[in-house]
């Protein structure tokens, strides 16, 4: 191929494009010729980890600028892919389709929450970090403000934040591993770690970009082309999006007919660990106005404060392709999450309408212990159902289900080719690795460049820089690693703690950074660690059987958090001395798309 | 007033609108949740789940995109736009 490789991006990932569908093709004929279900699982995340890694390997690098912000060079189409990818964690591909089953209107707010961040992004902050020039979050909080206290304080947030998302990460790569490559959960997830540290060791922002977006391009498919397929397989319409109307009102009907049956305590402790069935409504509005907008909020704020999504933008030619960008990385997510309704729609349809042929309430419980799908997911732990009444027929209410089974099981149950199943492991591994990569570059980066260079050697020369920056990815990742392999808490819990934790230290620092010319070190460093202790103080205390305030509850602590930092750091700030005169002038230059960045090209 | 600070309260304006924007779809219309997913909307979904499915969502694309070239012509009008561009 002639000319250099940005020039070439789209033909490249043309190709890829192409070559995955290929590889997808050759699986469904290999499974019509008998090749086993095991084996297919693990060519896909074999063959697609391989892919990654070789992109890793090529994009290795041994230069500052390219390491930390992949040479500031990323089209805004292709780093809009790369931050959908960056951005759509396990939590996304697995987890949401289930919560939406089970919880409907209520949780949704988390769908409007993880796509109304952006527009804070695009607004309050990318273009301003990228005209700073920075490579990390804390290197703007530290040029800022000033001193090695707020620059320590921001990556001390960063830190706990990021941490407590990358866990669930790897939790969700171990368990995607230990079921398509049928190994125990303890191993799956350091095979799980090796396949992240591949894609970005060697190359470090260079590396992740483009396996990112590679890693887009599968995810993308892999969740779309199942809900397509089974939307027109059950007749509920070629374009599921804007054809489901009938669906969601017959899901209403059946509600209305089943009734939601409270059970018995008793009778819901032999169900196993993990496992909930249908207690709430589809598509009625059945949370308060407040529940849903803290909700949606802390999401929102979350979102704006999280220096992975935020260090994709510094890798952007320009200013204005940083805040065009935002919109293809909205426009990315999108695709995904408007689909995610739809799965949980024909899921559930699919399931409790006696009038489908897949619908299972109604039938006798002989009858659905004997159907293959069930047996598989019974063993799997994901589905359960147990005669409450002993009337020998399934309830709405006796029937059980864990929240990934939404995404995993759905297309076996409408009887889809195994192939589809290989394929949605896939996205659901691509998915979390690169989530995972942007995490734990996000750290390494903030200690390497911001703790180590910027604080303990000054002086210290390029190589010797980047070898701190991926020894420190190594132990970051295995630290992770070995926290995921406790299994301490679920997948979805730890990613809205880590919005949580994000938004109390971080978003008024970064946002009154830029707009308010006033705002000095003092506040800052007062607003980042008061805000993170008043959210973890709040958090402990609900955790812990306290009550809590304004119905503020441990998913949305960050709304505390945040308003703790809010009121320190204008406070504090108000009362001591106003920033000096070359501090503000840099203010004022952050402003302006045009002209130098604040920071020199390799600082 | 110079013209960078003219430039800044243009840009300070733009962002007051986007911002009354986000709040409408991601806040707004939430607190008629209730009331407003009785009525029927786009494609037949009731209205309050369609904009929690696609609405809402769909809207934040759009705003951010215009919001980028409302900017774009902003730094033009007064001389600030990059001039490398991609």
């Amino acid at each position: 191929m002639k000319g250099n490789f940005i020039d070439n991006l789209p033909k490249v990932y043309g190709i890829y494009t192409g070559g995955f569908i290929g590889f997808i093709i050759i699986m469904a004929i290999a499974e019509q010729m008998g090749m086993t279900a095991k084996a297919i699982g693990i060519a896909f995340v074999a063959f697609t980890v391989f892919i990654y890694a070789l992109i890793g390997w090529l994009s290795r690098t041994a230069q500052a600028d390219a390491y930390y912000v992949a040479g500031r060079q990323v089209p805004t189409v292709f780093n809009g892919m790369a931050t959908a990818a960056d951005w759509m964690s396990g939590a996304s591909f697995v987890a949401m389709a289930g919560g939406i089953y089970f919880k409907g209107y209520g949780y949704m707010a988390l769908l409007v929450g993880w796509t109304g961040g952006y527009v804070l992004v695009a607004s309050l902050l990318a273009p301003y970090l990228r005209k700073f020039g920075c490579y990390t979050v804390p290197d703007f909080i530290g040029t800022r403000y000033g001193g090695n206290l707020a620059r320590f304080s921001a990556v001390v947030v960063l830190t706990v934040a990021s941490f407590t998302y990358v866990t669930a990460q790897i939790n969700a790569t171990g368990t995607i591993a230990s079921v398509a490559l049928d190994i125990p959960f303890q191993y799956a997830v350091y095979v799980g770690l090796i396949s992240i540290l591949l894609c970005s060791m060697l190359g470090g922002m260079r590396g992740v970009t483009w396996t990112q977006v590679a890693q887009y391009i599968v995810l993308i498919i892999a969740y779309l082309l199942p809900v397509f397929w089974i939307s027109n397989k059950m007749g509920a319409g070629f374009f599921p999006h804007f054809m489901l109307a009938d669906e969601v009102a017959r899901i209403g009907e059946l509600e209305q007919q089943f009734g939601f049956v409270k059970n018995a305590a008793a009778d819901l402790k032999s169900v196993p660990k993990g496992l909930a069935g249908i207690t709430k409504a589809h598509s009625a509005v059945n949370a308060t106005p407040w529940a849903f907008i803290s909700l949606a909020l802390a999401m929102m704020m979350g979102t704006a404060s999280l220096p992975h999504v935020m260090m994709r933008y510094f890798t952007t030619p320009s200013v204005k392709a940083a805040r065009k960008s935002v919109g293809w990385s909205l426009f990315f997510i999108f695709l995904l999450y408007s689909s995610a309704p739809m799965l949980a729609t024909l899921s559930k349809l699919s399931l409790i309408d006696p009038n489908l042929p897949t619908g299972i309430i109604g039938k006798t419980f002989a009858e659905v212990e004997a159907i293959d799908w069930y047996q598989n997911w019974n063993q799997a732990n994901l589905m359960f159902i147990s005669d409450f009444n002993g009337n020998g027929t399934l309830e709405l209410n006796e029937f059980f289900m864990g929240g990934k089974a939404v995404v995993l099981a759905t297309p076996e149950i409408a009887g889809l080719p195994y192939v589809i199943s290989g394929l949605v492991a896939a996205g659901g591994m691509a998915a979390a690795m690169s989530t995972a990569d942007g995490l734990i570059l996000a750290i390494a980066n903030a200690i390497s460049h911001d703790v180590y260079y910027k604080i303990i050697d000054p002086k210290a020369e390029t190589a010797k820089r980047l070898l701190v920056a991926r020894v420190l990815l190594v132990i970051i990742g295995f630290a992770g690693a070995t926290i995921a392999a406790m299994e301490i808490q679920g997948i979805l819990g730890s990613v809205i703690w880590a919005f949580d934790f994000a938004m109390s230290g971080l978003f008024f620092p970064l946002v009154l950074g830029v707009w308010w010319k006033r705002a000095n070190r003092q506040g800052a460093v007062a607003g980042m660690l008061g805000g993170l202790i008043a959210g973890a103080w709040y958090l402990v205390w609900v955790r812990t059987g306290g009550s809590g305030f304004l119905g503020i509850t441990q998913l949305t602590f960050g709304i505390f958090g945040s308003a703790v930092s809010l009121v320190l750091m204008v406070i504090v700030s108000l009362m001591t001395a106003e920033p000096d005169k070359a501090t503000q002038k840099m203010v004022d230059d952050v402003r302006v798309p045009s002209g130098k960045s604040i920071l020199g090209k390799s600082h | 007033m110079s013209n960078q600070q003219k430039h800044w309260e243009k840009t300070r304006g733009l962002l007051f609108i986007t911002l009354a924007i986000w709040f409408v779809f991601s806040i707004g219309i939430f607190l008629f949740g209730a009331e407003m997913n009785e009525v029927t909307g786009p494609f037949g979904y009731p209205w309050t789940y369609w904009f929690t499915c696609q609405g809402s969502l769909g809207a934040f694309v759009i705003l951010i995109f215009w919001f980028a070239n409302r900017q774009e012509k902003i730094d033009e009008e007064f001389g600030f736009s990059e001039r490398e561009d991609e």
